[in-house]
């Protein structure tokens, strides 16, 4: 089991390794300099060379990235351009909101997502079914922002009943959570549902049957485990997919977090805060699928024993 | 054979409610099992066994139901039970054992916990009395190691440990009847006879009827007291296993006997019943054996024989011993 979780990890370094690499060369690919978007176009050169030479930007790029990565190993992740702060600080102030909205949208997700799926499994092919995949399915297909979008319109603009942006009470909260959970509310749905059917139809569902237990006794006793396993996998991949699906929703309803933080970054073209932002969503996925990967072999006992 | 009736199937039918058509699988079988005797029920694939003990069990799922008959187990009608009642005879009072050992338990909890499930349901006891009646039974029934052996995962034991947890499961109760649905099919013909020789030595010690569903002639002879013959969901010839071998009389069942390859003559090919069993949705007009009966007459083809007794314990369902007895 350990030396599973040591291997994982291992695994895990050069992915990150590679995600540095890649943003910290597309940044500096891209047209344009980050000093001159900064001053404007229009400022005497010897000042943009003389910044330029303070912020580091005039080393080799192989210098540049070694030092960030040393410096990253430490904690520093540089300065934010814009805000001339500690980006490692910035992402930690606006690392909470990001959390609590995920965790919001995830408790949505899974919530409605399970308890949606197992009725209609039970119900199959009857009124509440359809329905209940209806919506699964408009979940499903919708893109983030529009679902975000129409539910800002309608229920904070029409209908006032939530305001339409910030993230300052459990009212304002709503609405992002539900804007961000409803897609994996609809694939955890989907999911339990697909499997719980399928499950329903094997052989020791027939025992279970046979041997007194009530039709519920079956459900909850013996399919859902079964049923639910890769569900489980999925709902903890999802959190980190949340994570990152949270910025286009931070955007939207203008919550303070860590996609909002780096939606301004990519505007203002403020690098460090860029790579900080995206350096540490990556750890966040990375560990969320370590996660999963690692709660599928506690709850199946054919995968903890092939370890 | 007038020992007291523990199970009594009378005129059992089980329709299929297919988009085609009524499918009739179980067409009026009537059945009885005398308490402490092996029944065997034997039959091609789609003959209706199985889903003659489903229908028992009340485990017949949809389009499939139960449209016609009683079954009545030690005196009391089972046939119209709610689930609730339902549920309290089933794995109590008559269990059932499946073919398919592999797949016949729940992969996620070990073998133990899941017979334990069973006492747990129907009596009044203890969990850890529950698991010492598990232990016991998983030694009954030559379960190697059984204290180590109930912490284990079905994907740990091979098949023929995982019928006899099967087997433990059904018995744990001490039911009246167990239906044993080809029990061995899946495994090794060595396992076979010892799977064979536990049932009836658990049958003899707990007065437990067995209603032994196969398509071996061979097991019929080897352990069943009386031998149902069924083609497409109708009995064809029922009679005391030795009556049934020395006056064999349906030519169906003259058929399957034929078909048991024999070391002692020299056949250059095996016996065959020519044909398939028929589409029970468009089952011919007369006898449904008809299409495939090298006897049939002119009759056979327009009128549907009954079943006719041609000795003390022994009835046919062929005109040709019409009016015999």
């Amino acid at each position: 089991m350990w030396s599973r979780v040591g291997k994982r990890i291992a695994i895990s370094i050069p992915v990150l390794v590679g995600v540095v690499l890649a943003i910290f060369v597309m940044l500096r690919i891209v047209p344009g300099d980050p000093v001159t978007t900064m001053l404007g176009e229009h400022v005497n050169p010897a000042v943009i060379e003389k910044i330029s030479r303070e912020m580091g930007l005039d080393q080799p790029v192989t210098v540049q990235f070694f030092q960030y990565v040393f410096h990253a190993l430490q904690g520093d992740f540089g300065t934010s351009y814009r805000l001339n702060r500690n980006v490692t600080g910035i992402i930690l102030d606006a690392f909470p909101n990001t959390v609590k909205l995920s965790l919001l949208a995830a408790v949505v997700a899974w919530v409605i997502g399970i308890v949606a799926g197992i009725v209609a499994a039970v119900r199959q092919n009857r009124l509440l079914d359809r329905l209940f995949m209806g919506c699964a399915l408009m979940g499903v297909s919708m893109p983030v922002f529009m679902t975000a979008l129409v539910l800002q319109y309608v229920f904070a603009f029409k209908l006032k009943w939530f305001p339409v942006s910030g993230f300052d009470s459990v009212k304002a909260m709503i609405l992002p959570a539900i804007a961000l959970g409803w897609n994996s509310a609809g694939s955890i749905a989907r999911m339990t549902r697909s499997n719980l059917v399928e499950v329903m139809q094997n052989d020791y569902i027939r025992t279970a049957r046979a041997k007194g237990l009530r039709e519920h006794g079956v459900i909850v006793g013996h399919a859902l485990k079964n049923a639910m396993l890769p569900v489980v996998t999925m709902m903890v991949l999802q959190i980190s997919s949340m994570l990152s699906g949270a910025v286009l929703t931070e955007s939207v309803f203008g919550v303070p977090g860590i996609g909002r933080l780096a939606v301004n970054a990519i505007e203002t073209r403020d690098m460090p805060l860029l790579q900080g932002t995206v350096v540490f969503t990556t750890i966040l996925i990375i560990a969320g699928n370590l996660a999963a990967d690692l709660l599928y072999n506690v709850l199946d006992p054919r995968i903890r024993e092939g370890a | 054979m007038r020992e007291s009736i523990v199970l009594d199937i009378k005129d059992l039918k089980s329709h299929f409610f297919t988009a085609k058509g009524v499918a009739p699988a179980v067409d009026g079988v009537s059945i009885q099992v005398p308490a402490g005797k092996i029944i065997g029920v034997v039959g091609e694939s789609g003959c209706g066994k199985s889903m003659t003990a489903m229908s028992v069990m009340g485990l017949l799922r949809y389009p499939g139901r139960v449209v016609g008959g009683t079954i009545t187990l030690d005196g009391r009608d089972i046939t119209h039970l709610s689930a609730k009642e339902l549920s309290k005879v089933r794995g109590n009072e008559i269990s059932m054992i499946f073919q398919e050992p592999m797949t016949s338990l729940n992969p996620v909890y070990p073998v133990g916990k899941q017979v334990r499930e069973a006492i747990l349901l129907h009596q009044k006891v203890s969990k850890a009395e529950a698991k010492e009646r598990v232990v016991e039974i998983f030694r009954a029934v030559g379960i190697p190691e059984p204290e180590k052996r109930y912490y284990n995962y079905p994907h740990q034991l091979s098949g023929g440990l995982r019928q006899r947890v099967m087997i433990g499961m059904a018995m744990v109760c001490r039911p009246k009847v167990m239906i044993a649905d080809e029990p061995t099919t899946a495994l090794d013909v060595t396992i076979e006879a010892q799977i064979l020789r536990l049932m009836k030595k658990l049958c003899e010690e707990q007065g437990t009827s067995i209603i032994l569903i196969t398509h071996n002639m061979g097991v019929v002879a080897e352990v069943c007291d009386y031998v149902y013959v069924m083609y497409a969901g109708k009995v064809m010839e029922q009679a005391e296993t030795f009556e049934l071998f020395d006056h064999t009389s349906h030519p169906y069942t003259r058929g399957l006997l034929n078909s048991i390859p024999r070391l002692d003559e020299k056949a250059r090919r095996l016996h065959t019943i020519e044909g398939v069993v028929p589409n029970l949705l468009h089952l011919p007009e007369g006898c449904s054996f008809c299409t495939r009966c090298s006897e049939a007459k002119k009759r056979c083809f327009v009128e549907r024989p009954d079943l006719y007794q041609v000795g003390e314990e022994h009835k046919v369902r062929c005109f040709q011993y019409e009016g015999e007895a």
